[in-house]
């Protein structure tokens, strides 16, 4: 291979319950979909193995309860991996160390420095009650800012790139509608400049028009800023615009990866035959 | 020098709820040097098509070898090199032009052609000033220049699809069937920017679907019933 990957994730496996008998063997496991019915587990995401290239946008999609949310969710540390393995080569002192078994403390210094992470509900991404301002600036002081005034224009910059007149700065995204939520959201996670960006059906529930917005922005960012995402969406358009590279997922496993066009032109796997056909 | 051979090519689809396996087409073999212009003509369903997407894999090919000279990479096979050296190959070497245009919402023109550019890391000015010569070359009326193409005539954005994937100056450029759908006048403009791709040195692989188009034009033709090549596209019976 010609380039080294930014993000490699190995084997990342992540189980709710026990697990028994029937289902504890991952290569002969018993399962209805993601559940075994003898003792109620839930394989959620099952030996999940990819690459993430610098600068590229990495689709990942498959119906809902696929396990792509608790893979981005275990990948930004918000749930606990039941085991596998992630390496971020970004010259830094953790470097080839596998980052589930890093500190929590050192954990953390990944989510401020080399992680910015976009929720499907920005709920979960901002503090509905401080200023969008505010909300940037969390993220700054996280990654280590001290300087107000710097912070400030940083904020500014930043809400002026995603479209949020000035004006409104200081107001609570409570008080915004939702694609300008989710557009405070890219602005707060666009905020320590970091090099792995993740995306979670960023545009569900937005309108056609917003939605433009949105993958417009999203582009750009790739274009001028060179950041590596990985995108999660059930919506094969907006998967057909963004991702070079696309993962399909069913019941918490990986059952096809190819390039974005091959993957909707040329199907391999049954589920995403039946996933192409249904696209309007 | 050889810019692209293809070895007893072959392409199957699996249809997964009839539970069958088609066999699109099998047993190709064809080669063409730098700056030639190969086209390829059959009936509709003979496997034209399938056999360029499978070049530029947006097709998995299943048989047989496709070999591009590479810039980069030298001599590679298409049909099993990485994805990621795929994606390379598309932004700076091999360009595909069909008679869809497949773009980002609410994007002009102008900016489709500049980004194309800004992709392969080109300044904003030499983005700027190669996509108006791209427009200008291709002959899209200024009016049309910062409008969205959704309202395109299918004439107007094929010239727009044109420049998108020329401006990128390919080595290898794929046309999937170009002209259909176009009435005469459009026909002869896209002839014409045809020959002049070819006068800058471009590998051309076209997909036609009228044979009296390419006349004159083609350097080689490929004819799918036969499974030959026919030096001449005068010469190719219609079946």
């Amino acid at each position: 291979m010609y380039e080294e990957p930014i993000l490699q994730v190995r084997n990342l496996h992540k189980q709710f319950g026990p697990g028994c008998v029937q289902c504890s063997s991952s290569s002969d496991r018993h399962l209805e979909k993601n559940y075994c019915p003898n003792c109620g587990t839930v394989y959620a995401c099952q030996n999940l193995s990819f690459d993430l290239y610098p600068g590229e946008i990495l689709g990942i999609v498959g119906e809902s309860g696929s396990g792509k949310s608790t893979m981005m969710q275990c990948l930004y540390f918000d749930a606990e991996v039941t085991s596998g393995e992630a390496y971020i080569a970004d010259g830094h002192e953790t470097a080839y160390e596998n980052v589930f078994e890093l500190s929590s403390q050192q954990q953390r210094f990944i989510r401020n420095h080399k992680y910015g992470m976009v929720y499907q509900n920005p709920v979960h991404g901002l503090k509905m009650n401080f200023s969008s301002v505010g909300n940037i600036a969390e993220k700054l002081i996280a990654a280590g800012n001290r300087n107000v005034a710097d912070m400030e224009s940083t904020s500014k910059t930043l809400l002026e790139s995603v479209h949020i007149p000035l004006f409104r700065m200081k107001e609570a995204p409570k008080n915004f509608s939702g694609g300008m939520q989710q557009r405070v959201q890219i602005a707060k996670a666009l905020s320590n400049n970091p090099p792995i960006l993740f995306l979670d059906e960023v545009t569900t529930g937005l309108d056609l028009s917003v939605q433009a917005n949105v993958l417009d922005l999203i582009k750009k960012i790739q274009r001028e800023l060179g950041i590596s995402m990985i995108v999660v969406s059930h919506d094969l358009a907006v998967i057909r615009m963004l991702a070079d590279r696309t993962i399909v997922m069913l019941n918490g496993r990986i059952i096809e990866e190819g390039l974005t066009d091959q993957i909707l032109e040329d199907p391999q796997h049954a589920y995403t035959q039946q996933l192409v056909y249904s696209l309007l | 020098m050889r810019m692209l051979e293809i070895g007893d090519f072959g392409k199957r689809f699996t249809i997964h709820h009839l539970g069958q396996t088609m066999h699109a087409v099998e047993h190709i073999d064809f080669s063409l040097d730098k700056g030639e212009f190969i086209g390829i003509v059959g009936k509709s369903g003979s496997g034209k098509s399938t056999i360029l997407k499978s070049i530029y894999r947006t097709y998995l090919p299943d048989e047989g070898k496709i070999i591009y000279n590479s810039e980069r990479f030298g001599d590679i096979d298409l049909s099993t090199a990485a994805e990621r050296q795929i994606i390379y190959l598309r932004k700076y070497e091999i360009g595909y032009v069909s008679q869809f245009l497949n773009v980002m919402p609410r994007t002009t023109s102008r900016q489709l052609v500049e980004q194309a550019l800004l992709e392969m890391g080109e300044s904003e000015e030499v983005a700027k000033a190669e996509a108006e010569k791209a427009l200008i070359h291709f002959e899209l009326d200024p009016k049309l220049w910062d409008t969205y193409p959704n309202t395109f005539s299918g004439g107007e954005k094929l010239r727009l699809n044109i420049a998108i994937a020329t401006v990128k100056k390919p080595r290898l450029l794929l046309l999937d069937e170009p002209t259909a759908s176009l009435d005469h006048q459009s026909k002869i403009k896209v002839r014409e920017i045809i020959e002049k791709l070819k006068a800058n040195g471009t590998t051309l692989v076209g997909v036609f679907h009228d044979i009296e188009f390419m006349e004159g034009l083609c350097d080689k033709v490929y004819d799918m019933k036969t499974r030959q090549l026919v030096m001449q596209a005068g010469v190719v019976s219609e079946s």
